[in-house]
């Protein structure tokens, strides 16, 4: 047999049909941890179906996180009763890992609050979930139906995915951020080079990388289709999760002689600032193709760039000068220990100062639903992941994503503006 | 949105299936099938899934009609809205080049039939007849006479799809169970 990936191992150490699998087996697996956020509700209703009403279950409460992230505070009545429905639904489950309207997104509390850990294997009802390979665990999203046989059986199907290497190499230049290495990726081989597939993002630039870099890209890679997107196993992951829980931390590393569907080989030495153009993630442009264009509105937030660097690298660009007036822009914390640590910084201060509208942590404006839409014909910079069209509301509105210093220096001048000028 | 995502499903699982056919582009992502401002209200997602895309789609798709598209499609979130919508407008079966992996499996899990068929896209016009074998994989342009083979779907998967879904599978595991 010859070695395994990062993804055949933990697949493998989680599989109820033998460890002996390769890639392409339809596989049942035992789930580690099931999150879950506002798509609980749907999981709530679902429960009702089972009879009788004394076998309605889950699995392991223990094994269960729920979050509100995507409407909070609740913006509307009907959201209020969906929060009711789930908030009654957890306390009768006996679910203590509830997160409700304040602690912020799903993909920066988990591991905030230790829930992740190398080599778990892990699902939510989120797209996103494959932030969670950047700590070295297999994790992905699903729909409503899965995430309802998952919280009653505490295992699902995996398809035994096939793994890609992203090998990165050479020291970033300054302003630009792993945000502009992950967009070069979509830019170059498409937003589906990794569907079904699990990626190992590896390299010099990638061990370098501060571990919130990384969650943008493990993030970002389920743009790129990916149903795991492996950060570096290294002794950072280790030295973070330590921090926050008291569970044993043993990493998952690749066999010398894995098999990897297909290596790509990327030096970033020279690499310019990168925009995903509308409307989809993989049409990008050199930012010195896009700059000039006029944006309404600056959006630094979301799952993918909402962390505390992110937060302070738009603070120095921003520091003690104004954003125009006819810009706005929107600052959103991936979480409240974010939050409270730029508030403490100065960071926040900063920014309010700039002319930034600070809100609390939430998924906010890149969901579309909760506050900073866009009117017909308006334009946005977005630190978020999707410039779908209709995304962040009109269907006649643009969107653009680049990274935290490109939405701080396109705030400042209200046309994108390259980073690298401050 | 109970009702609407408990709704209308696929129906029985039939080994051969006729249709009209839409062709849609590559890229078709989840927030064109379910834009999340209309979350907020299921009738108005019902009146305007895929508009940007094909403007005509939501007044005109019938009952028993079939997708066929490019690659990636429903690709983006993880809102099972995206695969009930089409359901409930009607949507039996759809081909596409590929598929994005939630989109996929979340399709699989409400017994809608799903089929990777390469380079399906150019082989049909809006308003063509399809007819698939699922088990085969097998399409054909009824107009054109054309035969295309996709990729089989796994037999487990399959198995989903004829026992009507991941749903009735867990409920029929409890009542075994009991």
């Amino acid at each position: 047999m010859s070695g395994q990936t990062i993804a055949e191992k933990i697949l493998a150490n989680h599989s109820l049909s033998g460890s002996d699998i390769k890639p392409d087996d339809i596989i049942i697996a035992k789930l580690d941890l099931v999150m879950s956020h506002i798509g609980t509700g749907k999981v709530v209703l679902d429960f009702r179906k089972i009879r009788p009403s004394k076998i309605r279950k889950v699995f392991d409460p223990n094994k269960i996180v729920v979050i509100f992230d995507h409407y909070n505070p609740a913006p509307s009545e009907r959201w209020a009763s969906v929060h009711d429905l789930i908030r009654n639904f957890v306390k009768k489950q006996g679910i203590k890992d509830f997160y409700d309207i304040k602690e912020g997104i799903c993909h920066q509390v988990l591991p905030e609050q230790g829930h992740v850990r190398p080599g778990m294997l892990i699902v939510g009802g989120d797209s996103h979930t494959t932030t969670y390979g950047a700590f070295n665990a297999a994790s992905c999203g699903l729909g409503n139906t899965d995430l309802f046989y998952a919280y009653v059986k505490g295992e699902l199907w995996f398809r035994v995915p096939h793994t890609i290497q992203f090998k990165i190499t050479g020291k970033l230049p300054q302003s630009v951020m792993s945000k502009d290495i992950i967009i070069k990726i979509a830019g170059d081989h498409t937003a589906e080079v990794a569907t079904y597939k699990a990626i190992e993002f590896t390299g010099d630039t990638m061990e370098n990388l501060s571990i919130a870099s990384r969650m943008t890209m493990s993030n970002f890679a389920l743009e790129l289709g990916a149903k795991f997107a492996f950060g570096v196993p290294d002794q950072k992951v280790v030295d973070w999760v330590k921090e926050r829980t008291t569970e044993p931390i043993e990493l998952v590393k690749p066999d010398p002689d894995a098999v990897y569907e297909k290596t790509y080989e990327i030096d970033v030495s020279n690499l310019e600032p990168q925009i995903s153009c509308p409307h989809t993630v993989d049409n990008v442009k050199p930012i010195s193709e896009v700059v000039g264009t006029k944006i309404n509105q600056a959006f630094l937030g979301s799952c993918t760039n909402g962390r505390l660097e992110d937060l302070e690298i738009a603070a120095k660009i921003l520091e003690g000068k104004r954003i125009p007036n006819h810009v706005r822009m929107i600052v959103t914390p991936a979480s409240q220990e974010i939050w409270i640590k730029a508030a403490k910084s100065g960071v926040s201060e900063t920014l309010i100062n700039a002319g930034a509208v600070i809100t609390n942590p939430s998924c906010g404006a890149c969901f579309g639903a909760l506050g900073g839409m866009l009117a017909s014909g308006e334009k946005c910079i977005s630190s978020s992941n999707r410039n779908f069209q209709g995304r962040m509301g009109s269907a006649a509105a643009e969107v653009y994503l680049g990274s935290p210093a490109t939405v701080a220096a396109s705030a400042l001048k209200g046309e994108i503006t390259d980073p690298r000028d401050f | 949105m109970a009702a609407l995502l408990g709704g209308k499903g696929s129906g029985e699982y039939k080994e051969n299936i006729k249709g009209k056919v839409w062709v849609f582009p590559d890229n078709v992502d989840t927030d064109v099938i379910s834009p999340s401002r209309y979350l907020e209200n299921l009738q108005e997602m019902l009146d305007h899934t895929c508009e940007s895309v094909i403007k005509e789609f939501p007044s005109k798709v019938q009952d028993g009609d079939i997708i066929v598209a490019g690659r990636n499609f429903g690709c983006g979130s993880s809102r099972e809205t995206a695969p009930a919508i089409l359901q409930e407008k009607g949507i039996v079966a759809i081909v596409a080049e590929s598929f994005a992996r939630i989109f996929y499996r979340s399709s699989l899990a409400r017994a809608l039939p799903v089929l990777e068929v390469n380079e399906v896209s150019k082989e049909f016009q809006t308003g063509d007849e399809i007819e698939i074998n699922i088990p085969n994989a097998e399409i054909t342009n009824l107009r054109t006479g054309k035969t295309l083979k996709g990729k089989k779907i796994h037999p487990i998967l399959l198995n989903l799809l004829k026992i009507g879904g991941l749903e009735k599978q867990l409920l029929a595991e409890l009542k075994e169970n009991k």
